[in-house]
């Protein structure tokens, strides 16, 4: 690269957003065309089948059967275990599948179907839904982002806030490409919800959509539960503000409180309506959704009970209740100070790394963690990437490298290569756009990343250098750990040498994570929302 | 950028690889092992598959020199008797081939790029997104990428005023695909009258004959001859051989799909009133002939009207190139502007050959398409007729690629590329913002007429049609082959369109005219050379 200003004058207007957005989807489309999980694997095959399993049932059982297991719906062969809206998205798919290809949905006769055209039309499934959800959820975003940024020009320009750039960066992260499409499931119905409550918080202000479509998100996914905690927080202490003095304190918080309340019922009564004939029903699906016996984790997980339980085996010595409860208790230690935190310092610019904490915190402690969990806390990761690029991007690369040994199951490694591949691109080029003289790997270099942020910044700090060596030893440590999976054939007695390697490199990669994002909320100062409506009320 | 740009477009390429390919992929082996195996005087006569080699002798070598790589991937597919073989290190091995190949394209893409002023990187960004050379080279499996790769490094060196090295990277080119015969007439009268003449022009009208050069013609001709003999030469006793293969007439008018040319709108006619005829009782034809577009590659009989043979075509292809290059005779009368010229009479003589051609195959819209994205932000008129062209000619290489798994992901690709062209290109030739209200432009896409713009919406609809609703009507039992029709009429029609108008505007173009918008900056750089 030529260190002249500018070599290329190339002026990226906002109309990057259409291309981009569109090359987004084409990476999306290009991992789709690869095999997904449990591909010709009888007898249980993988998460495709259990989707295809639940349009199956929920296409030809009745409602009220759906949780129980009867003999028509073996609970053992991929029962369902996720909310009902999980359920209602299924058996939407499953009536066009039945109509499009009924040999797909039959019931029994359908276990382990397999064909081109059915891949394709689940495909399309997904694809539909991350349109209309997710995609658009992160383009309003974005949007908001560069509005906000509008109203304040003193600040100096950020590349990294403009809508193109920063939705197409959105739109590339390779964790929930590679899982939703490559995998095959359906995170971005549940985090596409997320994401429209988010932005109902910090973009719109409005609490009681936000509210509805959070309960929405946690309807389709329990693991939602994880972003609940922020959630709850940012809500209720905003039920404090814009009290009126004297007077009439008790009234308002009641007000605000009950709108929140109601908005919450109201969406659980009609989510559920269809299992509120009898209690039993209820405790049915809780106990479906929340498996106590399946054990503190499957596989290997790059959270802290994986690496203890190389030393020290959790599973035979203590009992899943046990475990439980310490995990409870732990996971609320972890994440307690973040929400205390969001909740007496309030400030709309801690929620995302509250996010980011408050998920973190589960999926390093709680119990029954997948790997796939690491989404959950890298879309807020994704979220706060204008902010603290240099970081995020390292999470997001460390989250993505973190699920490669289920990557490897589903024979998706040359996916994994290329997303990430054209990820860290992409994101050189951004750099790029902001900084003309930047070379291909300049995004090593954490100073640099940084004067994106904040071009005023003239002197680079130890501090800064430092984490850039890291950073540097960090992904050389990635590359040499993918090679190894791949081509080195473990010693017979370790044969989970490396997928335990990966579990403990990412692991160490997640705690120092969650330390750095501890300290960035704790680092933002308290500044009250502003309640504009009431004030006009009154 | 640049860099990052060749990455990210390599890293998709590299996603390609275990997608759908096409026979070319068998062809292409069958190659590796006939040029590894047998002996050079052996290379034309083989017919142990029915893929037998038919590019010229260069592209032979270059088989060869892969087989020795491709030996140390898998042995086995240099096997002359093993047909179909394709293991997993054989479509690894092909697939990388490519892609590495393409690293030609990319040089001169990046060479040609250089040239220009405004819109550098978009043309580096276009070139290198061009969906068809993705499409068919890494899904369908060609080496396209790398002979384009040639011929735009041919044309740098054009630019560059250096005549004899951009003659030779053509003849070479000739050898190794001789589709591009198509434009080689343009070469010849660039060359002659640039290169043969030492002086430019005295009135900029008039060709001064007598600064003709017989040097620089005994040059010219020794560069050429020397690269033929090169390629020929060690064949000297089989030329007829190869002639045959490489120019087989035996084939019919239009390719399995018919392109979306001239002929395409012919055959439906004949088709259409065969049908009228036959419905009116006024024709009687045997059914058994009725289908064209049957997927097999045969001569067929018009119905109604007459029949075309192949020496018509050449006339008509070269009676509709002769104005074109007559104006190129003069317009290369003026230095500064006389490359520009050059590349738009290659669009133009590309297009010639690629609607009255014999036999032609989908796949040449891309020597048309190539050349006009180059030109796209140097000229508004350029723009805007590729803005046309890169739609259609890539929507018309769409059912090459017929797997359905295989929508989703040309049909982005089309996308990705057109929206790249039409929000770019406008800011290089419209005023960033028209002072006074904005005009309504409903539905209307940038610079392009309503007209324009409702055919370029029409091939939504045509795609929606070929892809759900024919399936649907339960059409596809009993007319197969007529969305293939509809696709290639319908493109056709765009086609000749884009050619009718950039005929007119090439033999209109008046040096006194050239366009302002957009600085140049070819001119310098030609002072610079020369």
């Amino acid at each position: 690269m030529t260190r002249r200003a500018d070599p290329d004058k190339f002026t990226v207007t906002k109309q990057a957003l259409l291309p981009g957005i569109l090359f987004s989807l084409l990476v999306r489309w290009c991992v789709a065309a690869y095999p997904y999980s449990g591909y010709k694997k009888p007898p249980m095959h993988g998460d495709f089948e259990a989707q295809r399993h639940w349009q199956e049932i929920t296409v030809h059982t009745p409602v009220l059967k759906w949780y129980h297991n009867t003999t028509q719906n073996d609970l053992q062969y991929w029962g369902l275990d996720y909310p009902p809206l999980t359920a209602y998205h299924s058996l939407l798919m499953g009536l066009v599948a039945d109509w499009l290809e009924p040999e797909s949905v039959r019931l029994f006769a359908s276990r382990g179907y397999e064909s081109d055209s059915h891949k394709t039309f689940m495909r399309w499934t997904v694809f539909l839904s991350d349109i209309y959800l997710y995609v658009t959820a992160v383009l309003c975003i974005c949007i908001d982002a560069e509005r906000v940024l509008g109203k304040e020009p003193k600040e100096p320009k950020c590349v990294l806030k403009r809508t193109d750039i920063s939705t197409t960066l959105f739109l590339l992260y390779p964790g929930i490409i590679l899982i939703d499409y490559g995998h095959f499931q359906y995170n971005c119905v549940s985090l596409g919800f997320f994401l429209w409550a988010t932005f109902f918080i910090i973009a719109i202000k409005n609490d009681t959509l936000a509210t509805i479509f959070f309960v929405l998100a946690l309807n389709y996914k329990q693991m939602e539960l994880y972003h609940a905690l922020p959630f709850f927080f940012y809500l209720l202490r905003k039920c404090f503000i814009g009290m009126p003095l004297g007077r009439g304190k008790l009234s308002h918080f009641v007000r605000c409180f009950n709108k929140l309340a109601v908005a919450v019922i109201a969406t659980f009564v009609i989510v559920w309506y269809p299992f509120l004939k009898g209690w039993e029903h209820i405790f049915q699906l809780v106990h479906r959704l929340f498996p106590l016996d399946r054990g503190i984790f499957e596989d290997k997980v790059s959270n802290v009970w994986c690496m203890v339980n190389v030393f020290i085996k959790l599973k035979t010595i203590y009992s899943n209740q046990e475990m439980a409860k310490t995990c409870l208790l732990i996971t609320a230690m972890a994440a307690g100070p973040a929400c205390a935190d969001l909740f007496f310092r309030i400030n709309i610019k801690k929620f995302v790394p509250c996010l980011i904490n408050v998920s973190l915190a589960f999926f390093l402690f709680s119990f029954q963690v997948h790997e796939k969990s690491i989404l959950l806390a890298a879309i807020p990761v994704a979220l706060y990437f204008p902010e603290d690029p240099f970081m995020c991007f390292w999470f997001l690369l460390v989250s993505t490298f973190s699920m490669l040994p289920l990557l490897l199951k589903d024979g998706l490694l040359l996916p994994f290569i290329a997303s990430t591949v054209i990820y860290t691109s992409f994101y050189s080029i951004c750099l790029k756009l902001s900084q003309p003289n930047s070379g291909y790997f300049s995004i090593f270099n954490a100073n640099r990343v940084n004067k994106i942020v904040y071009p005023n910044k003239k002197d680079s700090s130890h501090v800064l250098t430092f984490l850039s060596l890291i950073f540097v030893i960090s992904v050389v440590g990635m590359v040499l750990l993918t090679v190894g999976t791949v081509f080195v054939k473990p010693p017979p007695h370790l044969p989970h040498l490396f997928p335990l390697l990966i579990s403990a490199y990412s692991c160490v990669h997640f705690l120092f994570f969650f330390f750095y994002f501890y300290y960035q909320q704790f680092s933002l100062p308290m500044c009250l929302p502003c309640v504009s409506q009431k004030q006009k009320r009154k | 950028m640049i860099s990052q740009i060749v990455v990210i477009v390599t890293t998709v390429k590299l996603l390609f690889i275990p997608l759908y390919h096409s026979t070319d992929f068998e062809v292409h082996r069958n190659w590796l092992a006939i040029t590894h195996n047998l002996t050079l005087d052996k290379w034309y006569y083989d017919n142990t598959s029915e893929w037998t080699l038919d590019y010229p002798p260069f592209f032979a070598w270059l088989e060869f020199v892969m087989s020795f790589v491709a030996k140390h991937f898998d042995p086995q597919m240099l096997y002359l008797t093993n047909l179909n073989y394709k293991s997993d290190m054989t479509i690894l091995f092909q697939r990388l081939s490519v892609i590495f190949l393409d690293f030609v394209y990319v040089y001169s893409v990046k060479r040609l790029s250089s040239f220009i002023g405004d819109g550098k990187l978009l043309v580096f960004i276009l070139l290198m997104s061009c969906p068809g050379l993705l499409m068919i080279d890494h899904i369908h499996f060609q080496y396209n990428g790398f002979l384009f790769g040639i011929l735009l490094y041919s044309i740098s060196h054009i630019i560059e005023n250096n005549c004899l090295i951009a003659a030779f990277w053509f003849a070479v080119l000739l050898n190794l695909k001789h589709i591009f015969l198509y434009v080689a007439p343009v070469y010849i009268v660039y060359l002659f009258r640039a290169y043969c003449f030492t002086i430019s022009s005295v009135d900029g009208v008039h060709t001064p004959w007598y600064s003709f050069s017989l040097t620089n013609l005994f040059k010219l001709a020794f560069t050429v001859i020397f690269v033929f003999g090169l390629s020929f030469g060690p064949f000297i006793y089989h030329i007829p051989q190869i002639l045959s293969r490489l120019f087989p007439f035996k084939r019919g008018l239009c390719h399995a799909y018919w392109a979306p040319n001239f002929w395409a709108i012919y055959n439906f006619v004949d088709k259409v009133l065969q049908t009228i005829g036959t419905k009116l009782g006024l024709l009687r034809i045997p059914r058994a002939e009725a289908s064209m577009t049957g997927g097999l590659v045969q001569q067929y009989d018009h119905a109604v009207l007459p029949s075309i043979t192949p020496t018509m075509t050449i006339v008509l292809t070269v009676v509709t190139m002769i104005p074109a290059l007559i104006k190129l005779w003069h317009l290369c009368a003026d230095r500064r502007y006389r490359v520009l010229s050059f590349v738009r009479c290659m669009v133009v003589c590309a297009a010639c050959s690629f609607l009255f051609g014999w036999h032609v195959h989908e796949k040449a819209i891309l020597m048309i398409l190539v050349p006009l994205t180059f030109l796209s932000v140097l000229g508004d008129v350029d723009g805007k007729q590729f803005l046309i062209l890169t739609t259609v000619g890539n929507y018309s290489l769409f059912p090459l690629l017929y797997p359905k798994n295989l929508f989703s992901i040309k049909f982005f690709i089309l996308l990705t590329h057109v929206a790249l062209a039409f929000v770019n290109i406008r800011t290089l030739y419209e005023p960033a913002k028209v002072k006074g209200g904005r005009r309504i432009r409903v539905l209307r896409l940038p610079m392009l007429r309503q007209i324009e713009s409702l055919y370029l919406y029409g091939l939504i609809v045509l795609c929606v049609y070929d892809n759900a609703i024919h399936a649907l009507w339960g059409l596809d039992k009993t007319l197969p082959f007529l969305p293939l029709m509809l696709t290639s009429v319908y493109c056709s029609v765009g086609v000749i369109y884009v050619w009718l108008c950039y005929y007119y505007y090439f033999l209109t173009f008046n040096v006194s005219q050239v366009p302002t918008v957009c600085s140049v900056n070819l001119a310098e750089k030609y002072k610079k050379t020369s």
